[in-house]
C-alpha cells in the first residue's frame, strides 16, 4: 500500500533520451540495410543493445520508485490510464491490417475479376477469376506461385485453444494474487507464460512450412501479403507479451505485488488479453473465413 | 477525483525549488515547463527550416522554366516543406503549448508521466534528422530517386524512390510514436490531473479543444503507421499490397494516408480553436459564449471528422454512393465548425473590445478561416471537386486553413502567453506591426492562387505555361514578403525573453473571466514546479 | 539563383494585375479568374455548380465581414462601451446553439441537393456511347487507344522551340475526337497514377495501374482544349501535357481513315521477314527512340545523372544484343524503366536498339533485326 500523499514527480531521467537513441540507431539502421548499406545492421545491433539497457534501466527505476512506496492512487490511475491509451491506439493499428483485408476481399479484389464499380478492370486481367484465398494472381511473374493456402484446422485451431487458455490462466493468477495465494500465483504465471511460448513456437512451425512446402510467403500476393502482416504483427504482439510476462513472473517470485497494488501486473494482463483478442479476429478472417 | 497536493515531491533535488543545471534540465527534463519550452524552440527551428523550402518553392515558381533546382528536387523540397511544417511546426508548437498551459490550467503539478513526456518531445528531433536526411541522401550518387511523392506518398510513385523514401518512412514512425506518446499524457493529465473542483465542464477551452486533438491523434497515427509500414514491405520485402499484379490496390494506401490525413488537420486546427477560446473572452471582457455547445459541437467535430476522409479522393473512382455519404459527410462539418465561428463572434458581441495583438489575430482567424471554410465546402461539392481537385485551387484552401487556422492561432497563443511565459510584455508596437505585415502579406501570397488554380494549374508542377505568370509572379512576392516578417517575429520573441516590461501574473486584465482557469493564479514566470500547494476551485 | 529573372518590367505588370483583379471587375475577363468557358454538358453543370458554391461562399463571408466589422466598430473599450455580462444567458444566448445549426444545415441541404443531380449525371454509365477511348498515362506520356478502330496514338509533349506559348500545353500528337458525340473514356496507367483533365470538356479522373476508371463527356464545340496531367507522377509530372482536338463528325472518319491506312503499313512492315539495313532500322529507330525514351534517357542519349542512365556509353547499349534487347523488351522492375515489348511490336523495337547501339557515339556498327526480337520474346 502506497503511503505517498502527492503525486510524484520523478527526479531528471537519463532513460527518455537514451530510448530515443535506441530508437534512433534501430530505424536508421533497418532503413539502411533494406537498401544493402553495410553499416546498416551494425547501426540496428547497437541500436538494440541501447533499447535493452533502457528497459532495465528505465523498468529499474520504476519498479524501485514503486517498491518504495512513492506511487500514490493518482499515480497508480495515472498508469492505468496510460496503459488504456495505449492499447487503444493498439486496436487502431491492427485495424488498418484488418480494413485492408477488408478492402482487397469485399472491394479491390472483385473489380478486378469483374465485378463491381469498376469491374471494367477485368479487360486488363484477362482470365483472372477471383475467388478467396487468392491463388491464381492476375499477373504472377514477379510473385511465388501459392500451392495451398492455410486451413483452419490443425494449428490454428491449436492455437486459438491455447491462447484461449492461457487468458483463463492468467486470470485464474490474478484472483489469486488477489486473493494472496502465492503457489497458485506462480502457477498460473507459469502456465501462461508456457502456453505463450508454444503458441509462438508452434507459429514457428507454421510459417516454416508455408514457406517451404504451400509456397505461401510474402511475396505470393495479396493473399500471403496480408497472411503475414496480420499474423507476423501479432506474433511479435505475442513475443513482446510473453517477456513481459516473464518480467512480472520473477516480481511476483520477489513479492513486488501486494493483493491491492499491483498495476504493473494488470498492465501486462490487459495487454496478453488484447494479444488473445486480436487473435480471435485473426483466427475468424484470416484462417476461417 | 484528485488528491491532495503538498511539497511539490519528496525527491531532495526538486526540493531547491529551482531548476536542475546545465545540459541535463533539457535532455534529462521530466518538468512540463522545460519541455514545452523545448517543443516551442523546436517548432521555431522548423518554422524556419519548411519556410525556407516554401521560399525556395516559391522562388522556383516565380518565373516559368527551370531556374533553381530540378524537377525531383522540387518535389522533394514540397514534400518536405509540407511534413515539416506540419509535424515540425503546429503539431509541436501545439503540444509545447499544450505542456505549459494544461498543468497550470487545471492545477495540476506536471504532467501524468512526466519521463514519458521527455520522450515525445526528444523523439522529434531524431525524427527530424531522419526526415532532413531523406532530403539530403539524393546528394550522394547510387541512392535513388529522390522523395518525389508530395507528402501524401502515394504508391507506387513512392515504390520507385530510393533510399530517401525508407529514411522518411521511419522518420514518420518516430513523429507517430512521438504524437502517440504526447496524447497519451494529455488525455491522460485532463482526466485524472485536475485540481479539486475542476470538473471537467469547468475547464477552459484549449483544454478540451486538447482533449479531442489527443484522442483524434491516438486513433489516426496508428493507421498512417500501418500503411507507411505497409509501403515498406511493398518495397523490400516482395508484398504486393499496393500492386494490381499481385492482387493489390494503389488505392488503399489513399484511404489509409487519408484516414489519417483529413482528422490530421483538425489536429492542427483544434488548439489553436483553443487558443482562441481563450484570447476572444479576454479582450471582449465578457464570459466566452455558448461554452457547453462549444465542447459538445468540439465532439461532434470529432467524431464527423473521422468519418469523412474520402473527400481527398473523389477522383479515384468510388461508386455512387461512397461519393455521396462522404461528400455529406463533409459538407456536415460546416455545421459543428461553423457553431464555433459564430459563438466566438457572439462572444464579441456586445463586449468591451481592446485590440492587442493576440485579439488582432483573433479577428482575422475569424475571417481568413472562415474563408478558407467556404472553399473547403466547395471542395466537397464532388462534381465540382473533379474540377479543383489537384490545382493550386485547392493549395490555397489549405494554406488559408492551416495558415490562419492553425499557425495564426499559435502566434496568438504565444502573444498572449509570453508575458506568462518570460515574465516581460512583449513590444506592442512590433506585435502590431508584425500582425498586420503577416495578415497582409498573406493573403497577397495566397488568394491569388485561387485563381491560377481555377484557370487550370495544377499543383506539384516545377513549370508552368506563361498564362499562369501573374498570379504566380503576385504570389512569389507575397511570400518573400510573409517570409521576411518571420524575422521581425524572432526579434520580437528574442527580445520579450531578454526582457522588458515585468510582467504582473495576470497581465489581460480581461483574462479568466467566465472561466476558472488557474494559469494567471500564478506568478509570471510562474515558479519552477507549478502548484506546490492544491489550488482549491469552487 | 538567375537574378535577371526578376525582371522589373514583369514585376510591375504582376503588381498592376493585382490591382486590377481586386478592383475591376473587367479583370474577370482579361486575366482567367474563373474555370474556363465549358463545351460538354457535364463540365457546364459542373461550371453551374462551382459558380452557385462561389455565390453562396461569397454571401456567407459578405455576412461574416459584416457582422465582425460591426462588432468591432461598435463595442470598442475605448469607446466607453460596457460588456454586456448577461448576452450569453438570453434567449438568443440560450438557442443560438441551435438556431446557428439549423441555418448552416439548410444551406448545406441546398449545395448538397444541386450537388447530387449534377452527380447522378457524372455516373450515369447507362447510355449508348458512340466513341470509346482507351487513355493511358505513362511516364510522362498518354497513350490514346481507340477501341473499336484499333488505332493507337502515342501523345507526347512538344519541346519549347516548337511550341511557343503553349509549351507545356502542347503535344505532338493530339487526341482527336468528333464533336456532339457521346464518348467513352477509360482511364488507366501502366507505371504509376496519373491524371487526365481537360477543364473545358473533360474533368479528371484518375489513371490507376492495374484499374479501369470510367467517364464520360460530349464535345459541343470544335476546336482545341488543352489540359496537364493532374496528379503528382515523379520527375516529369509538369511535363505531361494534354491536346484535345475536337473535329467534325466527317474530318473524324477521313481522320481515321488516315490512321488505319498508316496503321496497315507498319504492320505489313512488321511482319514481313525481310531483313533491314542498317540505315534503314536507324532512322526509324531515331524517330521512335525520340518519341518513346527520350522522356527520360534523352534525345541526346546523356539520361539525367542519378536518376535515368546514359544509353550513350552505357554498358548494356554497347554490350551484348541479348542483355540489350532483355531490358528493352521486359523493362526492369521497380524502376521507371517499362517493359516495351506490351507497347511497341518487334520492328519497332528492333529499330530503337539497333539506333541506340550506333547512335551519341556508341559505334556498335551492328544491327537488331525484327525476327530477334521475335526469338528474344520466347
Ligand atoms: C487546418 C487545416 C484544414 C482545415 C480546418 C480544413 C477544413 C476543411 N476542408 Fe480542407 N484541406 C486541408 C486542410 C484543412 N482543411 C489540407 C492540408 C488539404 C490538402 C491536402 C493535400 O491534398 O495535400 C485540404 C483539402 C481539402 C479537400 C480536398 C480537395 C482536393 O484535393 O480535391 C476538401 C474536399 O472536400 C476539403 C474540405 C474541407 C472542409 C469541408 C473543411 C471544413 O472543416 C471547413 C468548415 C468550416 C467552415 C465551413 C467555415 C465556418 C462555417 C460557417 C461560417 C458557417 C456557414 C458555412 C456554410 C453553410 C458553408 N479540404
Ligand atoms: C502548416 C502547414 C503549412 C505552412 C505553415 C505552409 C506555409 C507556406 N507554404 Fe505550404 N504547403 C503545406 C503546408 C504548409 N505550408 C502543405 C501540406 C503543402 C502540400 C504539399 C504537397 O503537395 O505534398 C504545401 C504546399 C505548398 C505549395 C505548393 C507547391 C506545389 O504544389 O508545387 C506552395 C507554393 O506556393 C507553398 C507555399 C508556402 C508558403 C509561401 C508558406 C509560407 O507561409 C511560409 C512562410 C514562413 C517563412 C518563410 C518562415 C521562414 C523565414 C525565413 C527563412 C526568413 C528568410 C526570408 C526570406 C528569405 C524571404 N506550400
Ligand atoms: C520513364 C522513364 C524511362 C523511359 C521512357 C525509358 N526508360 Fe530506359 N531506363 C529507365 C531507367 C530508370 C533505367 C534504369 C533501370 C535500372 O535501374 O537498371 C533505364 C535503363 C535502360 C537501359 C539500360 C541502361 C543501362 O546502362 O543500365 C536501356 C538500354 C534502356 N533503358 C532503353 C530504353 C529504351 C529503348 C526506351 C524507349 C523505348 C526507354 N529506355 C525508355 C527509364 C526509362
Ligand atoms: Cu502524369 Cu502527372
Ligand atoms: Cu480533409
Amino acid at each position: 500500500m502506497s503511503t505517498a500523499d502527492q503525486y510524484f514527480i520523478p527526479e531528471p531521467s537519463r532513460w527518455p533520451i537514451v530510448a530515443v537513441t535506441g530508437l534512433f540507431f534501430t530505424v536508421l539502421g533497418i532503413a539502411l540495410w533494406v537498401n544493402d548499406v553495410n553499416i546498416g545492421p551494425y547501426s540496428v545491433i547497437l541500436g538494440m543493445l541501447v533499447v535493452a539497457y533502457l528497459f532495465f534501466g528505465w523498468f529499474g527505476d520504476v519498479i524501485d520508485e514503486s517498491l518504495s512506496n512513492k506511487y500514490n492512487k493518482e499515480v497508480d490511475r495515472s498508469f492505468r490510464q496510460g496503459m488504456f491509451w495505449f492499447i487503444t491506439s493498439e486496436v487502431f493499428f491492427f485495424a488498418s491490417f484488418f480494413a485492408s483485408l477488408y478492402y482487397f476481399r469485399n472491394i479491390s479484389l472483385p473489380y478486378l475479376g469483374g465485378e463491381g464499380h469498376l469491374g471494367e478492370s477485368h479487360i486488363l486481367w484477362e482470365g483472372f477469376k477471383y475467388s478467396w484465398p487468392l491463388v491464381n494472381l492476375p499477373d504472377g511473374t514477379n510473385y511465388t506461385q501459392l500451392k495451398e493456402p492455410m486451413g483452419a484446422a490443425g494449428i490454428p485451431a491449436y492455437n486459438t485453444a491455447i491462447l484461449l487458455t492461457s487468458g483463463v490462466t492468467l486470470t485464474w493468477a490474478h484472483w489469486a494474487l488477489k486473493k494472496g495465494s502465492k503457489g497458485q500465483l506462480m502457477l498460473g504465471m507459469f502456465l501462461t507464460i508456457a502456453l505463450g511460448v508454444t503458441f509462438f513456437a508452434l507459429q514457428a512451425y507454421e510459417y516454416m512450412h508455408a514457406y517451404k512446402e504451400m509456397g505461401l510467403t510474402l511475396n505470393s500476393g495479396i493473399y500471403g501479403s496480408t497472411f503475414y502482416m496480420l499474423t507476423g504483427f501479432h506474433g511479435l504482439h505475442v513475443t513482446i507479451g510473453t517477456i513481459m510476462l516473464i518480467v512480472i513472473t520473477v516480481r511476483c517470485a520477489k513479492d513486488h505485488f501486494t493483493k491491492d497494488n499491483h498495476f504493473a501486473f494488470e498492465g501486462v494482463a490487459w495487454y496478453w488479453h488484447f494479444v488473445d483478442v486480436v487473435w480471435l479476429g485473426l483466427y475468424i478472417f484470416v484462417y476461417w473465413l | 477525483m484528485s488528491a491532495v497536493i503538498h511539497e511539490s515531491d519528496l525527491n531532495s533535488e526538486a526540493h531547491h525549488h529551482g531548476p536542475p543545471t546545465g545540459f541535463k534540465r533539457w535532455l534529462y527534463s521530466t518538468n512540463h515547463k522545460d519541455i514545452g519550452t523545448m517543443y516551442l524552440i523546436f517548432a521555431l527551428v522548423m518554422l524556419f527550416l519548411g519556410g525556407a523550402m516554401a521560399m525556395l518553392i516559391r522562388a522556383e515558381l516565380y518565373m516559368p522554366g527551370l531556374q533553381i533546382v530540378n524537377p525531383d528536387l522540387y518535389n522533394n523540397l514540397v514534400t518536405d516543406h509540407a511534413l515539416i511544417m506540419v509535424f515540425g511546426l503546429v503539431m509541436p508548437a501545439a503540444a509545447g503549448m499544450a505542456n505549459w498551459m494544461i498543468p497550470m490550467m487545471i492545477g495540476a503539478p506536471d504532467m501524468a508521466l512526466p519521463r514519458m513526456n521527455n520522450m515525445s518531445f526528444w523523439l522529434l528531433p531524431a525524427a527530424a534528422i531522419l526526415l532532413v536526411s531523406s532530403l539530403l541522401v539524393q546528394f550522394i550518387p547510387g541512392t535513388g530517386t529522390p522523395v518525389n511523392t508530395g507528402w501524401t506518398l502515394y504508391p507506387p510513385l513512392s515504390v520507385q524512390v530510393g533510399l530517401g523514401m525508407d529514411l522518411l518512412i521511419f522518420s514518420v514512425h518516430l513523429l507517430g510514436i512521438s504524437s502517440i506518446m504526447a496524447s497519451i499524457n494529455i488525455v491522460t493529465t485532463i482526466l485524472n490531473m485536475r485540481a479539486p473542483g475542476m470538473t471537467m465542464m469547468k475547464m477552459p477551452l484549449f483544454v478540451w479543444a486538447w482533449f479531442f486533438t489527443g484522442l483524434l491523434l491516438i486513433i489516426i497515427m496508428p493507421v498512417l503507421a500501418g500503411g507507411v509500414t505497409m509501403l515498406l514491405f511493398d518495397r523490400h520485402f516482395g508484398t504486393s499490397f499496393f500492386d494490381a499484379a499481385g492482387g493489390g490496390d494503389p488505392v488503399l494506401f489513399q484511404h489509409l494516408f487519408w484516414f489519417f490525413g483529413h482528422p490530421e488537420v483538425y489536429v492542427l486546427l483544434l488548439p489553436s480553436i483553443g487558443v482562441l477560446g481563450m484570447v476572444i473572452p479576454t479582450f471582449s471582457r465578457k464570459p466566452l459564449f455558448g461554452y457547453k455547445p462549444l465542447v459538445y459541437f468540439m465532439g461532434f467535430l470529432f467524431a464527423l471528422g473521422l468519418i469523412v476522409w474520402a473527400h481527398h479522393q473523389y477522383t479515384i473512382g468510388m461508386s455512387l454512393g461512397a461519393t455521396t455519404y462522404f461528400m455529406i459527410g463533409t459538407i456536415l462539418i460546416s455545421i459543428p465548425v461553423g457553431l464555433m465561428i459564430f459563438n466566438f463572434i457572439f462572444t464579441m458581441w456586445r463586449g468591451s473590445m481592446t485590440f492587442e495583438t493576440p485579439m488582432l489575430f483573433a479577428i482575422a482567424i475569424i475571417l481568413m478561416f472562415s474563408f478558407a471554410g467556404v472553399t473547403g465546402v466547395m471542395l466537397a461539392v464532388v462534381p465540382a471537386d473533379l474540377q479543383y481537385h489537384d490545382t493550386y485551387f485547392v493549395v490555397a484552401h489549405f494554406h488559408y486553413a492551416l495558415i490562419p487556422g492553425a499557425v495564426f492561432g499559435l502566434y496568438a497563443g504565444v502573444f498572449y502567453w509570453l508575458p506568462k511565459w518570460t515574465g516581460h510584455m512583449y513590444d506592442e508596437k512590433l506585435g502590431k506591426i508584425f500582425f498586420w505585415w503577416t495578415t497582409l502579406s498573406f493573403n497577397l501570397t495566397f488568394f491569388p492562387q485561387h485563381f491560377s488554380g481555377l484557370a487550370g494549374m495544377p499543383r506539384r508542377i516545377i513549370d508552368y505555361n506563361i498564362q499562369y505568370i501573374e498570379f504566380n509572379q503576385i504570389s512569389s512576392i507575397g511570400a518573400f514578403l510573409f517570409g521576411l516578417s518571420h524575422l521581425l517575429f524572432l526579434y520580437i520573441i528574442i527580445k520579450t525573453v531578454k526582457g522588458g516590461e515585468k510582467a504582473p501574473a495576470k497581465p489581460w486584465d480581461g483574462a479568466q473571466i467566465g472561466t476558472p482557469g488557474l494559469e494567471w493564479t500564478l506568478p509570471s514566470p510562474p515558479p519552477f514546479h507549478s502548484f506546490t500547494t492544491p489550488p482549491e476551485v469552487k | 539563383m538567375d537574378l535577371s529573372m526578376l525582371k522589373p518590367i514583369a514585376v510591375t505588370r504582376a503588381l498592376a494585375s493585382l490591382v486590377l483583379v481586386t478592383i475591376t471587375s473587367t479583370a474577370f475577363a482579361a486575366y482567367d479568374l474563373n474555370l474556363p468557358e465549358p463545351a460538354a454538358p457535364l463540365t457546364r453543370q459542373m461550371f453551374d455548380l462551382h459558380m452557385l458554391t462561389t455565390w453562396i461562399a461569397t454571401i456567407i463571408m459578405v455576412v461574416i465581414i459584416a457582422i465582425v466589422g460591426y462588432a468591432i466598430i461598435k463595442f470598442r473599450k475605448s469607446k466607453n462601451y460596457e460588456a454586456d455580462q448577461n448576452f450569453h444567458t438570453s434567449a438568443f444566448g440560450t438557442w443560438s446553439w441551435i438556431l446557428v445549426p439549423v441555418i448552416v444545415l439548410g444551406i448545406d441541404l441546398t449545395i448538397a441537393g444541386s450537388a447530387g443531380d449534377a452527380l447522378k449525371a457524372v455516373e450515369d454509365y447507362s447510355q449508348k456511347n458512340d466513341v470509346t477511348i482507351k487513355v493511358i498515362g505513362s511516364q510522362w506520356k498518354w497513350t490514346y487507344e481507340y477501341m473499336d478502330d484499333g488505332i493507337k496514338v502515342v501523345s507526347n509533349m512538344l519541346p519549347e522551340e516548337k511550341a511557343g506559348k503553349h509549351y507545356l500545353r502542347a503535344v505532338d500528337n493530339p487526341l482527336v475526337l468528333p464533336v456532339n458525340k457521346r464518348i467513352r473514356l477509360l482511364h488507366t496507367a501502366t507505371d504509376v497514377n496519373h491524371a487526365w483533365w481537360v477543364p473545358e470538356i473533360a474533368y479528371k479522373k484518375d489513371a490507376i495501374p492495374g484499374y479501369i476508371n470510367e467517364t464520360w463527356t460530349k464535345i459541343e464545340k470544335e476546336g482545341t482544349y488543352r489540359g496537364q496531367c493532374a496528379e503528382l507522377c515523379g520527375t516529369g509530372h509538369a511535363f505531361m501535357p494534354i491536346v484535345v482536338e475536337a473535329v467534325s463528325e466527317e474530318k473524324y472518319e477521313a481522320w481515321k481513315a488516315k490512321q488505319k491506312m498508316a496503321l496497315a503499313q507498319a504492320q505489313a512492315e512488321a511482319s514481313s521477314d525481310k531483313v533491314w539495313s542498317k540505315d534503314e532500322l536507324y532512322s526509324k529507330g531515331e524517330k521512335l527512340y525520340n518519341t518513346n525514351c527520350a522522356a527520360c534517357h534523352q534525345a541526346n542519349g546523356a539520361g539525367i545523372p542519378g536518376v535515368f542512365p546514359a544509353l550513350a556509353g552505357s554498358k548494356i547499349a554497347t554490350g551484348d544484343k541479348a542483355g540489350h534487347i532483355d531490358i528493352v523488351l521486359n523493362g526492369k522492375a521497380g524502376t521507371a524503366m517499362a517493359a516495351w515489348g506490351k507497347q511497341l511490336n518487334d520492328l519497332e523495337i528492333a529499330a530503337i536498339i539497333t539506333y541506340e547501339r550506333n547512335a551519341w557515339g556508341n559505334n556498335k556498327n551492328d544491327t537488331v533485326q525484327p525476327a530477334d526480337i521475335k526469338s528474344a520474346r520466347k
